[in-house]
């Protein structure tokens, strides 16, 4: 009976306070973090989400697989003759496709951060101010890797075999992954201007949605009205969509690639500040 | 005589506008480097818009404001290397676990990973959150996410700390664990500026006070200074049956001044400063046959303090906070 209870929490209380002390004390304030250190940090929340709760990654998995098999089958036989010819026309596109829907959400999840108490703390941090939102794209990239991923091993199941074999393949995703970088800033703006998730859900749609069928994704141009023709032709996902082609097939056009890459930091450019600016002002 | 460097926050007519509503029409502040400030008022004095335009995240659309001797606007990033700020939402991340955010935001802070690992580690057994360490902040308790947040503004001590509301919502025994990290935080030198619309928290930890109504500061001191500036103190009676209290209440009314009803239903108080003239009044209510639990003199509370300054009470609130500070003064 040497310990009664209210001594026992006495010395609780004497034993938390002297580890609180000790917790405050004991930080010299470390060298402010690079700026490659913030976003990365950044990234790797953006990575502990999906860890927490997987089932995020079901639109990165289940539409694509939806996508290619609606797309392959239903129109194949319509559109190029068999199955099999059009697979290897509209693969490529199909990736192009279903990574730059994905972009969409990275304005909508913005969107739903800034509800939060948490993004008040991040933009009390002396950080780079890009850090938060160059991060959580760089944490999407991994999603639209995985939907990438998940399209091209379907397709090579379903008989799709690319000329340019693996390299091709790797340069065609990595391209499709690096111009979704640069369209994403388009939502992430929209992230910060629209009220709601919603809204952001549905304005990008309204756009991306019409963008990609208005382009060569799915049909040769030289099929269409003259007009829609030149337009599909200057379309940069369409660009793109010929370019991943090329790399797949082992006959990109140089031109393209540079058209493309030249567009994701053109979009970056204008887009990237703007977030910025908007997020921290919210 | 304050000069500028003992000061840790000096503001000079700090003004936000949303719209047609300015939320602060004109905040003087002046806090002293090593102390714990007080800014009290009710729900939408302007006590958050005023944090925030300290703490960089809005842009004020008049006045100006210093804080550790940099510019709130001009130098905005040098003001966030200095600062941390807890917010009224628990500013931190849901989704993660407590261990992942405090990693995080010492990583953010220019921590290496294993310093970042460490400190956390240190932070979750300081604050009684070890066991929880690995659960997801989001199955938290209020009290805990509190705590979390606490931890999270001291990962890298800050030699200022914005603590907004920082015990709303939490029960009686969470919202002492708080204040007693508040305490320790300032035993190590740690300035803090707190907004609170509780009156015994600001009395409790507060060196100054300024009240803030209507998006102005309407009166500023020590607690001790502003009870003094209402002009007298007070005598507190509680009765045994609360159905006397009319008849209390009348007979005070006819012995002393400013008769005030309590939130307690058997409590009520009087303007007297006078002794003699309080004894009176508890005789007068003897001998109108009203049942005397206890009485006593004393300095105004700062609920009375408020009254006295904005003329109305402090509680003009939501049904939620209104009820909570009655279980206060109910404990």
């Amino acid at each position: 009976m040497s310990t009664t209870p209210t001594t026992r929490a006495v010395a609780t209380r004497a034993a938390e306070e002297a580890a609180l002390r000790k917790a405050l004390s004991s930080t010299p304030r470390p060298p402010r973090a690079s700026a490659l250190s913030v976003a990365m940090t950044f990234g790797w929340r953006g990575m502990l989400k999906v860890k927490h709760v997987p089932e995020q990654l079901l639109d990165v998995t289940i539409t694509p697989v939806m996508f290619v098999v609606m797309f392959t089958y239903l129109f194949g036989g319509a559109i190029a003759g068999s199955t099999g010819e059009y697979l290897d026309y509209i693969l490529p596109g199909i990736l192009v496709m279903s990574v730059l829907f994905t972009t969409v959400y990275s304005g909508v999840a913005l969107n739903t951060d800034l509800t939060k108490g948490v993004v008040d703390r991040f933009r009390s941090l002396p950080i780079w101010r890009p850090g938060p939102l160059v991060g959580a794209l760089l944490g999407d990239s991994v999603r639209y890797l995985i939907a990438g991923t998940v399209i091209i091993v379907l397709g090579v199941v379903l008989g799709y075999r690319p000329g340019a074999g693996v390299p091709g393949v790797v340069a065609a995703l990595a391209l499709v992954v690096v111009f979704a970088f640069g369209l994403s800033w388009v939502f992430t703006t929209l992230g910060l201007v629209l009220r709601s998730p919603n809204a952001v859900m549905n304005a990008g749609f309204m756009g991306i949605f019409p963008l990609t069928f208005l382009s060569n994704v799915f049909v040769e141009p030289s099929t269409l009205p003259s007009a829609l023709e030149a337009f599909v032709n200057v379309n940069p996902i369409s660009v793109l969509a010929t370019a991943s082609r090329g790399l797949m097939e082992g006959t990109a056009e140089p031109g393209d690639i540079a058209i493309v890459l030249g567009t994701a930091a053109a979009l970056t450019a204008v887009f990237a500040p703007l977030t910025t600016r908007l997020y921290h002002r919210a | 005589m304050t000069t500028q460097s003992t000061l840790a926050i000096e503001a000079i007519g700090l003004v936000k506008s949303f719209g047609e509503t300015r939320a602060v029409d004109g905040v003087d502040l002046a806090v002293r480097r090593g102390s714990v400030y007080g800014v009290l008022g009710p729900n939408g004095a302007g006590k958050t818009t005023t944090i925030r335009m300290l703490a960089t995240l809005l842009r004020p659309d008049g006045g100006s404001a210093s804080v550790l001797g940099h510019d709130i606007v001009r130098e905005g990033h040098a003001v966030r290397g200095l600062v941390s700020l807890t917010g009224q939402l628990a500013s931190v991340d849901e989704d993660l676990t407590g261990n992942e955010n405090l990693i995080l935001l010492g990583r953010l802070l220019g921590l290496k990973r294993s310093a970042a690992k460490t400190r956390a580690g240190e932070l979750l057994e300081a604050f009684g959150l070890a066991d929880a360490a690995g659960r997801l902040v989001k199955h938290y308790s209020g009290g805990m996410r509190r705590r979390l947040d606490l931890a999270a503004s001291i990962v890298v001590t800050p030699e200022l700390m914005f603590l907004d509301e920082p015990t709303t919502g939490l029960d009686p025994r969470s919202r002492n664990q708080v204040w007693e990290i508040i305490r320790t935080l300032v035993a190590e030198g740690t300035t803090i500026l707190l907004c609170t619309q509780y009156l015994d928290e600001a009395d409790q930890l507060a060196d100054g006070i300024a009240v803030i109504d209507h998006g102005k500061v309407i009166a500023e001191g020590t607690p001790t200074q502003l009870k003094a500036s209402v002009g007298s103190g007070a005598l507190h009676v509680r009765l045994l049956d609360p159905e006397q209290r009319p008849e209390a209440e009348r007979v005070l009314e006819q012995a002393l001044d400013a008769v005030h009803l309590e939130a307690d239903p058997a409590a009520l108080s009087a303007a007297c400063a006078d002794a003699t003239r309080a004894a009176e009044a508890v005789a007068e209510l003897a001998r109108a046959g009203v049942q005397i639990a206890d009485f006593s003199l004393g300095q105004p509370s700062l609920d009375e303090v408020f009254l006295a300054l904005t003329g109305h009470p402090a509680e003009e609130q939501g049904p939620e906070e209104a009820i909570a500070t009655q279980a206060e003064h109910a404990a």
